[in-house]
């Protein structure tokens, strides 16, 4: 009886403690999406409530969607996010079906040279890419960013989709090449259907820090056309510190995508990294 | 690297023919993680040999170095900016990751109702953008909307309550503790995963002897998670030697106040790009880029070839 009452007390604190966080974590953005439809007077004098049938008042949002460029800020991360994965996707499923399906000299090698950038980031290299990017003219572009992302996804794409495609059965794929498939028809029609589950693990994984990164479209791809969210929500706030509609405004713009594909993708994302895809 | 390797019989006298599709799958791939990855990263570390002498390009060997370190217009930044990264590195160690692995203790319980909901709440922010993250917490933290004030007043600590963000010995505290706000996620998810992957026989072998409760995670289960640990400060290390962008969001590309939450990446940023009257510097860029290119790379190897070859690893 006394054990029973015991693992109750335990539960209980464990969920005030995990409840704790949770409210730690939801709370600033709550925050921000609320006090987002209010007018300013209301912002400053009562922070903490919901918007009411007098307070609310949706001028910020007027503000941000009449000055700045924000579809074509949404446009640019969309086509950069994409493109991007796409790439990944499609040259990281082919160098690991490469690098598990076959044995050939210097198999090892090449995979540990694909395995460096897991660990060593390429922002390092910045100077000589923009240096690159200028001699070749891609400054301003949208293909910089592209060849950015991919060349920084790719490692980790290669290590998961090789670890997963190691278990897609050898005589499935025999059977496919006594019937006369060639090596590309068994990638592209047994194999890569076969992966689908981490490669939306994979897809996932190199989507966030693609549409989250400041730092390359603030170095290769700054001009007005070539923005992305997350700089042009940057550049756009720090224009209108002082008018806090906008500013919240903005901001709440900027995390709607970011919740919305959460909540599509947070099964996928938590089961793909629950089933130690990333160990 | 080969890339279209030849392949012979082990015994030599049959010839297959050329496997051409291996290189295939493999060009692509190679190509653009080559050129867009591999060679800027070497030509950064070439770079940081030269300086621009008279105009022209001149190797001078380990002088920018040097000049990083030593010289007084340069050094005191550096180091500066070497030991914030450093306290930066220290505070996530001793915050963000005992909590994430406390969080996903509390998760791995078994039959714990609303888990599914806790862990999208609790990785969320990992999720957002580091300006949302930057700004939100500007305001949070700002005296002026008097959010924080007001809630540490419904607990009584309104005293205690200071602009913490613009005050330089405590600005570096705020920006850190906001960084682990953010990223507190990551931990918890790996050790959530590797305790989840503990087979019921040993928790229960453990039951059986009467090992339950706290001293079964200290005897039992951190043990079995000891590489997932390993792992999230590996990851831990790479990810501060290299942040930027929070601290530029937050404090701008001054890392003020009076510099006292510069760290390597906005140093990098400055020198390179240069800042209102500082003109950008290449080879000094450089420099800073193959400082923070070693210490990554000594900490990885520190990782790969000293404490992954001690831990212990259980297999089942």
């Amino acid at each position: 009886m006394s054990k029973a009452r015991h693992s109750l007390t335990r539960t209980g604190l464990v969920h005030l403690a995990l409840i704790g966080y949770a409210v730690i974590s939801i709370f600033p953005v709550f925050l921000t999406l609320i006090n987002s439809m209010k007018d300013r007077n209301a912002i400053f004098r009562n922070p903490m409530q919901v918007p009411t049938f007098e307070t609310f008042d949706l001028v910020g949002y007027t503000t941000v969607l009449g000055q700045g460029d924000f579809a074509t800020y949404f446009q640019n991360s969309f086509i950069v996010t994409v493109v991007s994965i796409a790439l990944v996707l499609l040259f990281g499923a082919m160098a690991a079906f490469a690098l598990s399906e076959y044995r050939f000299r210097g198999n090892m090698l090449m995979g540990l040279y694909l395995a460096i950038g897991i660990m060593i980031p390429i922002r390092l290299g910045t100077v000589a890419i923009l240096q690159g990017m200028v001699a070749t003219g891609l400054v301003n572009t949208l293909t910089a960013l592209v060849l950015v992302y991919t060349a920084q996804g790719i490692p980790l794409a290669v290590f998961i989709l090789s670890e997963f495609m190691r278990t897609v059965s050898d005589d499935l794929k025999n059977a496919g090449r006594i019937d006369g498939l060639s090596e590309y028809s068994i990638f592209f029609r047994l194999v890569l259907p076969l992966v689908r589950p981490a490669m939306a693990t994979v897809a996932v994984f190199t989507m966030i820090p693609i549409w989250n990164d400041l730092w390359f479209p603030l170095i290769l791809a700054p001009s007005e056309a070539t923005k992305t969210v997350t700089l042009g929500s940057q550049i756009f706030i720090g224009q209108f510190v002082t008018n806090w509609n906008a500013v919240l405004a903005a901001l709440s713009l900027a995390i709607l995508p970011v919740l919305v594909l959460y909540f599509i993708f947070s099964r996928q994302l938590i089961r793909g990294i629950t089933s130690g895809a990333v160990k | 690297m080969t890339d279209i390797p030849s392949s012979h019989d082990a015994t030599g006298l049959i010839k297959r023919p050329k496997r051409w599709h291996i290189g295939v799958f493999l060009l692509p791939a190679f190509i653009v993680y080559s050129a867009v990855m591999i060679l800027p990263l070497i030509e950064t570390l070439r770079l940081s040999l030269f300086n621009t002498v008279d105009g022209q390009s001149t190797f001078v060997g380990l002088g920018n170095f040097k000049v990083l370190f030593g010289d007084e217009r340069w050094s005191e930044d550096f180091w500066n900016a070497l030991k914030n990264n450093v306290i930066f590195f220290i505070i996530h160690m001793l915050v963000q990751n005992p909590i994430g692995v406390a969080l996903a203790a509390m998760l791995s319980i078994q039959k714990l109702r609303f888990a599914a909901f806790y862990r999208t709440a609790i990785f969320l922010p990992t999720l957002l953008s580091f300006v949302i993250v930057g700004f939100i917490w500007k305001l949070i933290l700002s005296p002026i909307w008097g959010v924080s004030p007001y809630l540490m007043d419904l607990v009584g600590l309104k005293s205690f309550f200071s602009p913490w963000l613009g005050k330089p010995n405590s600005a570096l505290i705020a920006v850190s503790l906001i960084s682990v706000w953010q990223y507190v996620g990551i931990p918890m998810m790996l050790i959530y995963a590797a305790l989840l992957n503990i087979p019921e026989e040993v928790i229960e072998a453990a039951e059986c002897d009467g090992v339950t409760g706290w001293s079964q995670f200290w005897k039992i289960k951190l043990p079995l998670i000891l590489p997932a640990i390993g792992i999230i400060s590996i990851l831990t290390f790479v990810g501060n030697f290299n942040a930027f962008d929070l601290v530029y969001t937050v404090q701008g590309a001054l890392a003020g106040p009076d510099g006292a939450t510069d760290i390597l990446g906005t140093l990098l940023y400055r020198t390179f790009f240069g800042f209102q009257l500082q003109l950008g510097d290449r080879s000094m860029g450089a420099t800073i880029a193959t400082v923070m290119f070693l210490i990554i790379l000594a900490g990885v190897s520190l990782y790969l070839f000293v404490i992954q070859r001690r831990i212990r690893r259980y297999q089942f």
